[in-house]
């Protein structure tokens, strides 16, 4: 247990060489320090939801995950991303595609804007939408009279977890496409090869794991966004309700083991999201290796 | 002076691909963004002034900046901590916790928030434990600090880790021979490595906690003047119509964003600068 990353370097007959590490006593109780504060802060909520969502017993947990509004929720939470990952997907690709391969005038203010949604309380995203197509909005009166409705409806939520959501699948791309270079695209067309037919078969496989990475961080965040979601979308049950949302509301209504039973299948996707994201960076980091020799 | 607008290059759809970002970028961000500053200026300055100094507004101020202060910190402490033991030590289930770190970036706010509270309430698994000793976590400001926390420590962990991997044992090495001792060589040599990645995880949670609405209005209790957040009370002033009270408020917190945004962008080309200086 917590024994020193590399014991090959060891020197002279029996005792090992200490100039690396720290003595073992500090080193189980750095491990030990460290171990308590991801139980306290990470584990203990992560059991909890289990604990919670099952402590009524499977068949109250099964009831609740079946109830109308439930599977409403579900159907608009998978709607949601269903639209907004692609979307972004477009998004990230291209921008990757402008920033990492060319070089042009204000590409770092470009680069930093991509972040901004990351400085921006999720509340304030949710905010500017209203301002911009709420009833008292720019485009309010406009939409009113014909018809449309964003706010409180599918179309404004879908917008405001597009905004929350676009930084993830382009920041994960640029670097790894700066890093990559244009030689292996500029030799494919030096061969004859069009621009798309070079982008699906030289750039595409070399970004595969990094998209996947950008993906599904992007599919999580979208499914689970709350703040900007909540602004936006007036909670109408069965309607405007997508789960993390639903969660919220079965909780103010006292009902926990509801609230924990929805929010279980929202932990069941992060923990996913997480195993997933683990695979990915994995062989993310060999392209990036591969790269890099 | 010769300016370069863009460099020649053999690749294709360099127009297209910018042009769609620069679009995208605009309609979904740039737009609502400006129109939100826009907005303030239906505010005179008096009433702008009287909405963003109200007293609720600023115990709000105190809850927000103060408890991502304190959650930054500890997150900058623990997650050292943290990061030096991933990286340094190898035990088993080593892989486990480590992408257990990216947790609060998967897991919905939502339900961070509702599960922390039931642990740190009364009758939690944590929270029985505080009770006998007076600690009131949840529905109190400390709870702010717990969530806050959860929600900062992989911003601090995933900075460091990459910076700790690369420092070379040598550079150890060579401090021990030189005679010194195991803290005198963390201390003057590997933290002064350490110290912009450390200050870009404190400024990247800090930033991440102010804007956080999820999970603290959960734990929070929203106590008015003791355990509202900003962010709260922005969304209070929509639920009330009250868009220009909002806007204000919300354009306070922007600019805070943004200064956060533009140090932890100075933050970060400051330990680039370090790193290939030493690493090349």
């Amino acid at each position: 247990m917590f024994q020193r990353k590399s014991p090959g370097t060891w020197q002279t007959a029996n005792r090992p060489v200490l100039a690396t590490t720290e003595p073992t006593l500090i080193r189980y109780l750095l491990a030990g320090v460290a171990m308590l504060f991801v139980t306290l802060f990470l584990l203990a909520p992560l059991a909890a939801v289990f604990a919670q969502a099952f402590s009524e017993g499977i068949a109250v947990y099964w009831a609740a995950l079946r109830d109308a509004d439930t599977l409403a929720s579900l159907h608009l939470t998978l709607m949601t991303a269903a639209i907004a990952v692609p979307l972004n997907l477009v998004f990230g690709v291209a921008a990757s595609w402008s920033i990492a391969k060319f070089e042009f005038l204000g590409k770092s203010l470009l680069t930093t804007l991509i972040d901004l949604p990351f400085a921006v309380s999720p509340v304030i995203s949710g905010i500017i939408y209203v301002l911009f197509f709420g009833l008292h909005g720019y485009l309010g009166p406009w939409l009113a009279a014909h018809n449309i409705e964003i706010i409180f409806a599918v179309p404004g939520i879908v917008l405001a977890t597009v905004f929350v959501t676009f930084p993830f699948i382009a920041r994960e791309l640029i670097p790894l496409m700066q890093a990559q270079g244009t030689e292996e695209e500029e030799a494919a067309l030096s061969l004859g090869a069009g621009g798309w037919q070079t982008f699906l078969r030289v750039t595409l496989p070399n970004i595969k794991w990094g998209l996947l990475y950008g993906v599904i961080l992007c599919n999580a965040r979208a499914m689970g966004e709350f703040g900007a979601v909540s602004v936006i979308s007036g909670h109408i049950r069965g309607l405007t309700n997508t789960v993390p949302l639903h969660v919220e509301i079965l909780y103010n209504e006292y009902n926990f083991v509801g609230a924990f039973a929805v929010a279980s299948l929202l932990t069941i996707l992060a923990l996913i999201t997480l195993v997933v994201k683990s695979f990915a960076e994995w062989k993310f980091k060999q392209e990036l290796h591969a790269i890099r020799m | 002076m010769n300016i370069v607008l863009k460099q020649r290059s053999i690749l294709p759809g360099f127009g297209l691909t910018l042009g769609f970002t620069l679009a995208y970028l605009s309609v979904i961000a740039l737009i609502p963004l400006f129109g939100l500053f826009l907005r303030t200026a239906e505010l005179t300055w008096g009433q702008f002034w009287a909405t963003v100094t109200d007293a609720r507004v600023l115990a709000a101020y105190r809850l927000s900046f103060g408890a991502s202060l304190i959650a930054a910190t500890v997150n900058v402490l623990f997650g050292a901590i943290v990061a030096w033991v991933l990286v340094r030590y190898r035990f088993p289930g080593r892989r486990v916790v480590d992408a257990l770190i990216d947790l609060p970036f998967a897991l919905p706010t939502a339900v961070a928030g509702i599960s922390l509270t039931a642990v740190y309430a009364h009758t939690g698994w944590i929270g029985q434990y505080l009770q006998p000793l007076n600690i009131k976590v949840a529905f109190a400001p400390l709870g702010v600090v717990v969530a806050l926390t959860f929600i900062g420590l992989p911003f601090v962990v995933r900075t460091l880790q990459p910076v700790l991997e690369d420092v070379d044992p040598e550079v150890e090495e060579a401090a021990a021979n030189l005679g010194a001792s195991r803290p005198q060589a963390i201390w003057r040599v590997i933290l002064p490595e350490l110290w912009p990645v450390l200050l870009t995880g404190f400024a990247l949670a800090f930033a991440r906690a102010l804007g956080e609405y999820g999970s603290i209005v959960f734990i929070s209790g929203n106590m008015p003047m003791r355990t509202e957040i900003v962010p709260l009370l922005m969304v209070m002033k929509l639920e009330q119509f009250d868009y220009a009270g909002a806007t204000a408020i919300a354009v306070v917190m922007l600019l805070a964003s943004f200064t956060l945004l533009l140090a932890i962008n100075l933050l970060q080309w400051w330990s680039g600068q370090r790193h290939s200086g030493l690493g090349s």
